[in-house]
């Protein structure tokens, strides 16, 4: 089981305040704005990988 | 009209069974994936990042590390100015309180549901259960033959002393007319400090209690706790919604909630906007919740994803296909 | 083994409907429409898988109760899972969401689909800020403190008391969870029902009344005349 507070924990101090961004009146920590851009790059990801197999394999209903 | 009728003929033929071409699609299959898929992420995200969990702050604590900032929230109890004793419904009845949307003071439609006497709950009470005291006993028995005009002379004329105090500091109050109140928030400290006064707001005689709505009401009458929040950047001004303790993502999805909390008019202090902001906001929010809830029915944005265009990247395989050739 | 008059019962009627609204065939497909054939279609599925690992995981944490978590080694990487599949949650459900706008998903009498998804969607943000204020923790006290003021100024808080632990325990394990579930499974089953929203008609195929209806095989002899919505009976 690995430690209850996770591994990252042991590189780095997860509990105290991490860094954040300020831009204008917008203020986000890194977290966030990580979790964030990932979803935008998957989004993007998710509409232009291509879907593998035929798209029509001549079934019928 | 012409586009209302062509509007309808082509919700008519989305609407019909598809007659065009299928491919295999194993449905229980790809729910198997998807949450063996999402039960290793979640797994890995755990093992890695784990959780945060900041221990919560005791009175005890607060009147320890923060003892001037607990007098003086001791004495705004007894004197009936601090933030619960002045915030309307539900806890107190004052129709001059409470926030607005123009005309409209929802706030007091419910009334008082949960009324709070924040001198009798939060200091008189409590003291009274403390035994073997004879100054307290007396500091009491003092404060309640008093008239309510004269405590609460008393105690406002403290809380102004405490302020013009040097750090704020009960020792370093300038002589006054306080009457018993400096003993009772000296002892009411002391009692804090001991962790008595944890059990004793929340249970308040009773053995059982899951309700924290005074202890709670208390603790955020001070400024210590939201010291605290703003060094862990969770306060109303600093996105603090959004926000969580140490470097762990918070609710990002209350990104729109907390944003109208950063720009004006919400942030101009002193305007009826601001006093007013926590209704204003819940309006603007509940008319956009609307409206993403009715997005069916709105034209204009509802033909809105036609003209942007995404459509054409998600269905290309099936606009290829349809080419004549 | 029926006798007459059996189909007057209740029992037959519900099922008539039920089977007539959603035949097995419907309710368990092993067939898709041909354009369903993008990434961004498994959003929906991976929503509901993680929802399925936040409700194991709360389950876990309800079995040993409000406090564990605070004193176990075990409790806390349980408390890590609820947290981290939440988040998973509300990561592909909202991409499910931009993908259901861009598709403009309420097309052809799926409007209810539409409303059902945004209605959990609010009601999961709603379910998750009742779990902020159960942790019992620094968060919870400060969570609860500032949520008082939206939800009193609008005279909300006068029955939904977030400084009230049992109470905020008793919505978020009980009630909400109820709530959503009974959303979430209306929603599903009416995708089912509808079916996946086809694509946008193409400007020239929508005038000849026949988008959608091709075959992608060369060798089909299908007759464009025929609008969509009509069986094609394909030839070789």
């Amino acid at each position: 089981m690995p430690d209850h507070r996770g591994v990252l924990a042991a590189l780095i101090p997860m509990d105290s305040p991490g860094p954040y961004l300020h831009w204008g009146v917008i203020q986000i920590s890194v977290a966030n704005l990580v979790v964030i851009v990932l979803m935008l790059l998957v989004f993007v990801l998710a509409l232009f990988l291509r879907f593998p197999g035929r798209h029509d394999d001549g079934s019928q209903r | 009209m012409k586009w209302r009728a062509k509007y309808r003929a082509a919700e008519a033929r989305y609407a019909a069974p598809w007659a065009g071409a299928y491919r295999r699609y194993d449905i229980v299959k790809e729910f198997v994936v998807a949450l063996v898929v999402v039960s290793l992420l979640t797994l890995g995200l755990a093992a890695v990042f784990g959780s945060p969990d900041r221990t919560a702050i005791t009175l005890a604590e607060w009147a320890t590390n923060a003892p001037n900032d607990f007098v003086a929230t001791a004495t705004s109890e007894l004197a009936g100015s601090s933030g619960t004793a002045t915030y309307g419904a539900p806890y107190v009845d004052d129709p001059t309180a409470g926030q607005k949307i123009g005309p409209l003071a929802l706030q007091r439609w419910a009334g008082v549901t949960t009324p709070v006497d924040t001198a009798t709950e939060f200091v008189l009470n409590p003291l009274a259960t403390v035994p073997g005291d004879q100054g307290l006993t007396d500091a009491l028995a003092q404060y309640k033959a008093a008239t309510a005009d004269q405590q609460q002379k008393w105690a406002t004329a403290y809380g102004d002393a405490l302020t013009a105090a040097p750090d704020n500091d009960p020792a370093k109050v300038t002589a006054g007319d306080y009457g018993p109140v400096p003993v009772l928030a000296d002892r009411l400290l002391g009692y804090a400090r001991s962790g008595g006064l944890d059990g004793q707001l929340l249970a308040a005689g009773s053995f059982y209690q899951t309700d924290y709505t005074r202890s709670v009401l208390f603790l955020a009458d001070g400024t210590y706790l939201a010291d605290q929040a703003a060094a862990a950047h969770l306060g109303g001004e600093q996105w603090g919604m959004m926000n969580e303790t140490g470097r762990y993502p918070g609710q990002a999805w209350l990104w729109l909630y907390t944003f109208w909390y950063q720009v004006p008019p919400f942030t101009t202090k002193g305007s009826s906007w601001a006093d007013s902001a926590d209704a204003w906001i819940w309006g603007i929010m509940l008319v956009l919740s609307l409206v993403l809830i009715l997005v069916p029915f709105i034209p204009g944005l509802r033909s809105l994803p036609r003209y942007l265009g995404v459509h054409k990247v998600i269905w290309r395989n099936h606009y290829r296909a349809a080419q004549p050739r | 083994m029926t006798a007459a008059g059996d189909e007057r019962m209740w029992t037959a009627r519900l099922r008539r409907r039920a089977v007539s609204a959603l035949p097995p065939e419907q309710l368990l497909p092993d067939r898709q429409p041909a354009y369903v054939s993008s990434w961004i279609y498994v959003f929906g599925v991976l929503s509901l898988a993680s929802l399925l690992v936040v409700l194991v995981t709360g389950v876990v944490l309800a079995l040993a109760g409000p406090q564990w978590y605070h004193v176990s080694g075990t409790g806390r990487f349980v408390n890590s899972l609820h947290l981290w599949s939440v988040e998973l949650f509300f990561f592909t459900m909202v991409i499910h969401l931009w993908g259901k706008f861009f598709m403009a998903a309420w097309r052809g009498r799926r409007a209810l689909t539409w409303v059902t998804g945004a209605v959990a969607f609010l009601g999961s943000i709603g379910t998750a800020f009742t779990g902020y204020l159960v942790q019992s923790n620094f968060d919870s006290q400060w969570i609860a403190g500032e949520a008082k003021d939206g939800l009193n100024s609008v005279g909300i808080g006068a029955f939904f008391n977030v400084l009230n632990y049992g109470q905020m325990l008793l919505f978020h394990v009980v009630l909400l969870p109820l709530v959503l579930g009974v959303l979430i499974v209306w929603h599903v089953l009416l995708v089912r029902r509808r079916g996946v929203v086809p694509p946008y008609e193409q400007a020239a195929a929508a005038q000849a009344g026949t988008a959608g209806g091709h075959r992608a095989d060369a060798e089909s002899t299908v007759d464009s005349t025929v609008p969509v919505g009509q069986k094609q009976e394909v030839a070789g």
